[in-house]
């Protein structure tokens, strides 16, 4: 017999894809830098001021639920962080410093930790955290736009959505096509996240290539979006680039933990999306309707997983077992 | 041109350290050590005792029951002992062990004489104690009885070898690709088959000429050449691949009237037909960043694996894990005094430094896994349910059909131990049941 070694021993696979949880996170985060770098230029300190406020207010009540719980601290997967980075890319520029410091406690502390942390929490915790904002201090989160670039000292200004809705009902005169360029390139009026399309289609880019998120949520959120915004009739491309409709179909649809795992489930779940936002955007009294899609769907999610399970190897239509 | 299937994942390869190397024979260890239980069905009884001098070929083990094999001395010496020792799944079972003499002696053996039937065939691949060499070890000659009422239309050798690292069968295919054919004919001759079909991966282009080559004008055996996804050689995915046939859940190959047979095991067929050779011996890739100069090696079956990685230089850096199969479904041991048995196609080592281990994350639900199983799971949620001890939900979710290929685990970026929660969870199901009928 030979000496005994120290060997470990363990169940396999013996070897792991080189992917972690926080090297996605990271690559996510990565993807929103240059966005967040443009939102920065163009608004400057207030801009500045409200990401440190929402990633740190994030990261913050994670680590102190955590240690509440006398679990362990994971603020090091980088969740906490995205979530804040994607909060205060959704608030307007102007908000007073206590506005960021509310949602991102939101976010965490109902949004996420009270189901049980990552992995469990039905909603996306950053829309949570907007969402209580905007019921609880609407006229703050409706008007605290800025025009960028420039005339920075100019007050506040409509978002191109909420004039499109003015002019619907003939309060304002709205052109569409006007809105393009800007919108791709510095967005007049919206939040940190709207600042550019552009930007935020070269961190898409990246997370696409990568495999990190699927085509499937964003195509059918963006298509129906596109189509439905059709028989409104209103211009398509605006409704696409406007109102964080790109933000939220790329970076908040996709969040692996509110979305549905399966890849029919990803089609109904983006469908879904776009059909309620573009309902909220053309028949209720709010001119943005992203968030609510997004977490409206969120709640179908266990919903829509369960009815569009694959079938099985071998066996017929896919039923919930149990006499068999 | 190669279908892509849309399940699976590429694995990063890492045969091009031995799939270019000859089979070597290995030297002799000082003692074999055989277990009297090699396979899937029936231990056998020792028919040897402590003392008595063995034979190579000499039988060792057998028992009436039909779904088993015989166990025979793979060298000559004496029987130093008849007791239990380390088997590679972690239990301790009763083996023969033989201090080798060096003389190399071996029975008289007779292939087949006269005219082919299936009952000889049959007999002579039983009486030859030949099980699955591709890992699982399934007694052969109960795959080449196909109960009444099943016929088989299809034979399958399986040359994907799916397993990263592992290159014995690629080396097998190269070597004796006329026994591999003369295998084949054997098989579809004896259960009646119309079809024969050789199914290679597409990274073992070398083997797939040169068995076409082999194998052109032939009406009914085929090359069929794969793609590199894993796990292509895991036996329904293959039988889909090739013939487009599902084999119902819990049912068998034969079933659909498919019939797979792993390449090692066909030239075995061929060599245990036509000489009569027992199954003493089999080719096996020692290989891994943790060993000095990896090989392909011809082993007499009970050699001990520390022998080999003596064999192939010793260890490079500090020894961390030793694995028997391979990377994907292989069985890490605590000792390398595990003996080499029938159904080993690899021991694959990593050095210390290569070795991580750390905690799991909580599953965040990204996917990775339900699109990469080939049984159509959802392993994440089995995973989950089978964290909170909830094995009703994990059956209900059917991780009785997963095959346990070890992807889920593989792409999952949580780390978490998949495959241990689908073999906890089948466990306890399977003695579920037994406690029940």
């Amino acid at each position: 017999m030979s000496e005994p070694l120290e060997l470990v021993v363990s169940a396999p696979p013996h070897i792991r894809a080189k992917e972690t949880v926080s090297g996605i996170i990271g690559w996510v985060i990565l993807a929103l830098l240059p966005v967040t770098l443009m939102s920065v230029y163009v608004f400057g300190l207030y801009a500045a001021k409200i990401i440190i406020l929402s990633v740190g207010t994030t990261v913050l009540t994670e680590a102190a639920i955590q240690r509440l719980r006398k679990i362990p601290i994971t603020i090091g997967d980088g969740s906490a962080a995205l979530t804040g980075l994607l909060l205060a890319l959704i608030l307007p520029p102007k908000v007073p410093w206590w506005i960021p410091v509310i949602g991102g406690f939101v976010a965490i502390a109902l949004g996420k930790q009270v189901f049980g942390g990552l992995g469990y929490n039905v909603f996306n915790p950053a829309l949570v955290g907007r969402a209580v904002l905007m019921v609880s201090w609407a006229e703050l989160m409706a008007q605290s736009w800025l025009s960028p670039l420039g005339r920075l000292d100019a007050v506040s200004t409509a978002t191109p959505l909420a004039l499109m809705k003015q002019a619907r009902v003939g309060l304002a005169q709205f052109h569409s096509a006007y809105y393009y360029k800007p919108l791709l390139f510095t967005n007049p009026g919206g939040c940190l996240g709207e600042v550019s399309a552009l930007l935020l289609l070269v961190g898409v880019t990246i997370l696409l290539y990568k495999r990190i998120i699927e085509w499937r949520i964003p195509a059918s959120f963006l298509g129906t979006v596109f189509v439905l915004s059709l028989f409104t009739k209103t211009d398509p491309l605006f409704q696409v680039l406007a109102g964080g409709l790109l933000l939220g179909a790329f970076f908040m649809a996709t969040d692996y933990v509110t979305s549905p795992m399966t890849s029919r489930g990803a089609l109904i779940f983006g469908t879904g999306c776009g059909f309620i936002t573009v309902l909220l955007r053309c028949f209720s009294n709010v001119s943005e309707g992203v968030t609510y899609a997004i977490l409206f769907m969120n709640a179908l999610t266990p919903l829509i997983d369960r009815y569009t399970m694959p079938r099985i190897y071998g066996k017929g239509k896919r039923r919930e077992k149990s006499s068999s | 041109m190669v279908k892509i299937a849309r399940w699976g994942t590429y694995l990063p390869e890492t045969k091009e350290k031995t799939s270019g190397r000859l089979i070597e024979d290995a030297s002799l260890p000082s003692e074999v050590v055989i277990p009297l239980c090699q396979h899937i069905g029936a231990p056998c009884d020792p028919l040897v005792e402590k003392g008595d001098r063995v034979l190579i070929g000499q039988k060792i083990g057998d028992t009436e029951a039909f779904c088993s094999a015989p166990i025979h001395a793979s060298v000559s010496g004496e029987v130093i002992g008849v007791e239990p020792r380390p088997h590679f799944t972690g239990d301790c079972l009763l083996s023969v062990v033989i201090a080798p003499d060096g003389k190399q002696e071996s029975v008289e053996f007779a292939g087949v004489s006269g005219k082919l039937t299936p009952q000889k065939v049959r007999c002579a691949v039983r009486e030859a104690g030949l099980v699955g060499l591709g890992g699982a070890a399934f007694p052969t000659h109960v795959k080449l009885c196909p109960p009444e009422g099943k016929s088989i239309d299809s034979v399958i050798i399986n040359g994907c070898e799916c397993e990263p690292f592992i290159t014995c069968d690629h080396r097998n295919m190269l070597e004796k690709t006329d026994l591999l054919l003369d295998g084949l004919r054997i098989i579809m001759a004896t259960v009646e088959a119309e079809k024969g079909y050789i199914g290679i991966k597409m990274n073992k282009l070398d083997a797939i000429r040169k068995v076409e080559e082999l194998v052109a004008g032939e009406e009914n055996v085929k090359v069929a050449r794969l793609d590199t996804k894993y796990p292509h050689g895991a036996e329904k995915q293959l039988i889909k691949a090739i013939l487009e046939r599902e084999v119902p859940s819990g049912g068998l190959p034969m079933d659909v009237g498919a019939l797979v047979h792993n390449a090692g095991t066909t030239i075995a067929i061929s060599e245990a037909v036509r000489e009569g050779k027992p199954l003493t011996e089999r080719v096996l890739t020692v290989t891994g960043p943790g060993v000095k100069n990896p090989k392909n090696l011809r082993v007499k079956i009970g050699t001990p694996i520390g022998h080999l990685i003596e064999e192939c230089g010793g260890f490079e850096g500090e020894p961390g894990k030793v694995i028997m199969g391979g990377p994907m479904t292989g069985f890490a041991q605590f000792s390398i005094d595990v003996p080499v048995v029938k159904g080993t196609s690899g021991v694959i080592l990593f050095p210390r430094d290569q070795v991580k281990i750390t905690p799991h994350d909580p599953c965040f639900r990204c996917g990775r896994c339900i699109r990469a199983c080939p049984v159509f799971l959802i392993p994440n949620f089995i995973g989950l349910y089978v964290e909170r001890d909830m094995i009703d939900k994990a059956e209900a979710y059917s991780v009785m059909d997963c095959i346990e290929c070890g992807l889920c685990g593989y792409v999952c970026p949580a780390r978490r131990p998949m495959v241990q929660y689908m073999k906890y969870a089948k466990g306890k199901i399977m003695a579920r049941r037994k406690k029940i009928s």
